[in-house]
């Protein structure tokens, strides 16, 4: 019977359907299972070092594993301090590749430089270690260095910050590699963003007599300041996470020291350096907890970053 | 004194001149790394290195059990985690219209994508090479794929909604059921941008070091066993190069170039792919 072997067909694909949307939804709810996955073994995992140290953890500057004696203290200051620094350097360097790539580049350059600053980003994160500390480190050390001592190590205010031995490797090297590394994360979202704005907009201004830069600054920047904020929380989350680069120049000291010349430590430098040499539960336990504190941290400044570039899409998708 | 206008030009010329440095800043670096690269790397880079097993300190030999180790969980990680990005990168983009499961899949994409890839390396600690007991290669093939998930998702989900609806309109008007339009119109129609999305992942995971310390970790001497610690380029690298020895440092160097050459490759070739399928449409 034709009708019935339809019919049969039918079903056959109907359940084919509803294993396929199955299959595709059960991937989706994978990646929000992953997430939780990592958010309990990381809990899991620090409960001893929560147990013995309480909130402690977050304020104490110990790291004595002879002692069983562990605090976050260094590690937590120096991921902060580093990114910063980046972020200083990073912010107005990224602006300005993102603003020559929308405005000034000729229409020829504009495809091949997004290109190279892309690359920048694609160099994985061991070789800007390696660079760091066996070509930059040296020559930062030996001619950087002991200028900053010599003009900004004197001043009033700041110079406790400036001076100390050049030795080259150290936060302040760690930040500006960082910086490098960043510098393309923020740089393209800044122009993937500057490229939204309605062409009608920039027109009305120059057809006033705005110059270029007075367009930038008074009409561009304006209409996607959630965006290049978005942009900035983006890089400020690939560098708060960053290991190998930041291990590489970062002298691993646990010590807190008011100089950014003197060598420190980050979240996920003391976790590359000790994890697979920590001996015993409390040790391994607090290694643990830090990374937990690092992955709370960058889960909030990315998801900040999210939000806000969601946001200046919406708004995209509202003015069309 | 300036008047209005010539202060205006001043600025302005002075600003477009500072975003000129800038692009130059970052193409300086670029090039610096990149000749640093070629300087050191180049010199150490011969036959030896291809043939030879990473040797003890102080003698010489090559990189071919890293080069291998690298090769094989590279390999698996993209076998674990392309379909399953691409499914869900299919839900997002073909099912998600309704309900709150795509939006906040979404959103926790985004997040795991730039998320510190040290800490998927102490989850996987966490979950499997504590409970198998040792460290091994296909602890390091997991740690990778939980990196190739979020970036195959985003470019599936991306190239999916890129297809004309009209597309999938007129294969559910000739009566093809929904998992067909689906497997034979959109997802191929989108293949080449797909591709795009797990040769980046590829690239990204390449070159990826800190996952791969608590969990591969790294052996001396050639194994095939995925079940044992397994060598790889990214950890010889960082050990050969925080090493005090000449011959482990000109290794180092030997396999920072092949990484990062093979991977801007990888990364040029997937711009090419997607270019050309760009132009296809």
């Amino acid at each position: 019977m034709p009708i019935s072997l339809q019919e049969a067909h039918h079903k056959h694909q109907n359940l084919l359907d509803i294993l396929f949307r199955g299959l595709t939804r059960v991937s989706a709810f994978g990646v929000l299972a992953l997430l939780v996955a990592i958010i309990v073994s990381l809990i899991a995992g620090s409960l001893p070092a929560i147990h013995a140290f309480g909130f402690g953890f977050l304020t104490s500057s110990d790291w004595d594993p002879v002692q069983d004696k562990f605090g976050a203290l260094v590690p937590i200051i120096g991921t902060l301090v580093t990114s910063g620094i980046a972020l200083l350097i990073a912010i107005p360097v990224s602006f300005g590749i993102a603003v020559y790539l929308t405005e000034l580049a000729p229409r020829f350059l504009r495809r091949p430089l997004g290109i190279a600053i892309e690359l920048l980003a694609g160099i994985p994160s061991i070789i800007y270690g390696m660079w760091g500390l066996f070509v930059f480190a040296p020559l930062f050390g030996d001619h950087i260095e002991p200028w900053i001592n010599k003009h900004l190590g004197q001043m009033s205010v700041i110079g406790p910050f400036f001076s100390g031995p050049p030795m080259g490797i150290g936060v302040l090297a760690a930040g500006i590699i960082l910086a490098i590394m960043v510098i393309p994360f923020i740089a393209s979202v800044m122009r993937d963003v500057f490229e939204v704005v309605p062409p009608l907009l920039k027109e009305s201004a120059y057809g006033l007599g705005a110059t270029t830069w007075e367009v930038v600054w008074n009409v561009v920047l304006p209409y996607t300041k959630i965006g290049v904020v978005g942009g900035i929380m983006l890089g400020l989350g690939r560098a708060l996470g960053e290991t190998m680069a930041v291990t590489f120049v970062i002298g691993n000291a646990h010590e807190l020291s008011k100089s950014l010349l003197m060598p420190g430590n980050s979240i996920s430098s003391a976790l590359a350096n000790e994890f697979t040499e920590a001996v015993g539960d409390l040790y391994t336990s607090s290694l643990i907890e830090l990374g937990l504190i690092l992955f709370f941290i960058t889960f909030v400044v990315l998801s900040l970053a999210r939000v806000m570039l969601y946001k200046l899409g919406q708004r995209e998708g509202r003015a069309a | 004194m300036f008047t209005l206008y010539a202060r205006r030009r001043l600025i302005n010329a002075l600003s477009l001149g500072i975003s000129v440095l800038a692009m130059l800043f970052g193409l300086f670096w670029l090039g610096w790394i990149l000749v640093t690269l070629l300087d050191h790397g180049l010199p150490a880079l011969n036959s030896a290195v291809f043939t030879r097993m990473t040797p003890p300190p102080g003698s010489s030999g090559g990189l071919l059990n890293a080069i291998f180790g690298s090769l094989m969980m590279t390999l698996i990680a993209t076998l674990i985690g392309t379909p399953i990005g691409i499914l869900a990168g299919t839900y997002l983009a073909e099912f998600g219209q309704r309900g709150w499961l795509a939006p906040v899949t979404r959103f926790i994409n985004d997040v795991l994508l730039s998320a510190p890839s040290i800490v998927i390396g102490m989850f996987i600690y966490e979950i499997y090479v504590i409970r198998v007991g040792h460290f091994s290669g296909w602890g390091g093939a997991l740690a990778l794929s939980v990196l190739v998930i979020p970036v195959v998702i985003r470019t599936t989900e991306n190239m999916l909604r890129l297809v004309p609806n009209t597309l999938r309109e007129a294969a559910a008007a000739l009566g093809a059921p929904q998992w067909k339009i689906i497997s034979f119109v959109t997802l191929r129609a989108s293949r080449a941008g797909i591709l795009t999305g797990i040769l980046l992942a590829v690239a990204r995971i390449s070159g990826e070091t800190a996952p791969l310390l608590f969990t591969a970790l790294n052996n001396q001497f050639w194994s095939s066993n995925m079940n044992q610690p397994m060598a790889n380029l990214p950890v010889v690298i960082f050990q050969f190069a925080m090493s005090p020895y000449d011959d482990w440092h000109n290794l180092a160097w030997a396999g920072a170039l092949l990484i990062t050459f093979g991977v801007l490759t990888l990364n040029i070739v997937a711009r090419v792919v997607f270019r050309q399928s760009a132009t296809a449409h």
